[in-house]
């Protein structure tokens, strides 16, 4: 949750890079912490195994400036995504304001994607928090490679859409990011939402950038 | 089930923490005292200025303790509601408080493990009292931030956060 300090003027919101095992969310964060500028970024901390596989998670504050007053932080986190180290991951999603789920885009890894997405969803409930309520967004990695699957096939997979039952939010609403295409629609009688999603290559940085712009943005309003 | 929810910290919470940490400081002659959230960030400095980076710090101690919770839990206990973490020149004693918030204690050999632990049980509970009444407070619904915040917060995102 995020955390409002009036005491030191500050705001702290935590953002989780969830997702299978290397699928690029550490890759994710070593982009950020490369590119933003160096007064904007704290310390980079990585729990990691002698392999450099993520052990309990890493960590990255990022600096948003003062803000009405106000010092404003994100705290990005990255899980461990191997499936052994589940006990770990659910620690790292206690009071998280906004999820990025990192799919890795290869053919092979679309069980793995499936399951940790599952894992997800459980480990969440497990918290009381409903990911269908939170600021969500999927990132699919590794658009370059030649055994990618195509988007269509992803997104029926890990962003098939859950059903809206609040009358109000029944409207049709298209994607800011692809205006072509709907975040809500009604589909055979059914409204149905899905998640922003974004193509990324992370090792190069393609779409790094733009999921973070993303999920901070939909965190911020959250305070609004 | 629920979305995120936010929470608020006052200047007069912070003010009446920051009496409660004076005088345990004083009393168990410890360097410094520290408040961080279970989520990992931090609320409150008493004392000796840290030399270390604070939000690194609050990150680790909430895993710390996170962890601990686990293996606790593994033994059949519900919780190790203390740890100690003991330095050449350095220590740390950590409490939780509310099952939301962890006291961190930071001292030296000026002052004993013991003297630290018996400070620390009563401004615990003290805490306790005072950290209940806040999430109460925020369960009935608070101000937010004020109008203007979230666009201007957006342009900073845009400025910051490009390739």
């Amino acid at each position: 949750m995020s955390l409002i300090n009036y005491a030191s003027r500050e705001i702290n919101c935590k953002l989780v890079y969830y997702g299978p095992g290397l699928g690029g969310k550490t890759t994710n964060l070593e982009y950020i912490y490369e590119k933003v500028a160096p007064a904007s970024k704290g310390k980079m901390i990585s729990l990691a195994t002698e392999t450099e596989r993520t052990l309990f998670f890493d960590f990255l504050p990022v600096d948003l400036g003062t803000i009405r007053g106000f010092k404003t932080r994100f705290h990005l986190y990255t899980v461990p995504g191997q499936v052994y180290y589940n006990a770990s991951r659910k620690l790292i999603l206690k009071g998280v304001d906004g999820v990025i789920f990192v799919g890795d885009s290869q053919v092979e890894r679309m069980e793995a994607n499936i399951e940790s997405m599952q894992n997800l969803y459980d480990n969440m409930t497990q918290h009381g928090l409903d990911l269908t309520r939170l600021p969500f967004v999927i990132q699919y990695n590794k658009r370059d490679l030649p055994n990618a699957a195509p988007l269509a096939q992803l997104q029926e997979a890990l962003n098939p859409g859950w059903p809206v039952e609040d009358p109000v939010r029944q409207r049709a609403t298209p994607d800011p990011n692809r205006p072509e295409e709907m975040l809500v629609q009604e589909i055979d009688g059914m409204w149905l939402e899905r998640v922003p999603y974004f193509e990324a290559v992370a090792l190069r940085g393609d779409g790094v950038f733009d999921t973070l712009r993303a999920i901070s943005k939909l965190v911020l309003k959250t305070l609004g | 089930m629920s979305g995120a929810s936010s929470w608020s910290f006052r200047e007069e919470d912070a003010a009446r923490i920051g009496v409660l940490l004076n005088s345990l400081l004083r009393e168990a002659n410890a360097r410094t005292a520290l408040l961080v959230d279970r989520t990992g960030q931090m609320l409150a400095t008493v004392g000796e200025a840290p030399r270390f980076d604070p939000v690194a710090f609050a990150s680790l101690t909430a895993a710390d303790f996170s962890a601990n919770d686990q293996l606790a839990r593994m033994l059949g206990e519900n919780e190790f509601a203390a740890l100690f973490h003991q330095g050449d020149k350095d220590s740390l004693y950590l409490a939780d408080v509310a099952r939301r918030v962890i006291l961190v204690v930071l001292f030296d050999n000026r002052t004993t493990l013991g003297l630290v632990k018996l400070r620390v049980r009563g401004v615990v509970a003290a805490l306790s009292t005072l950290f209940t009444e806040m999430f109460a407070r925020e369960a009935l619904g608070e101000r937010r931030v004020e109008t203007g915040f979230v666009g201007e917060a957006e342009d900073e995102i845009d400025k910051l956060f490009r390739n």
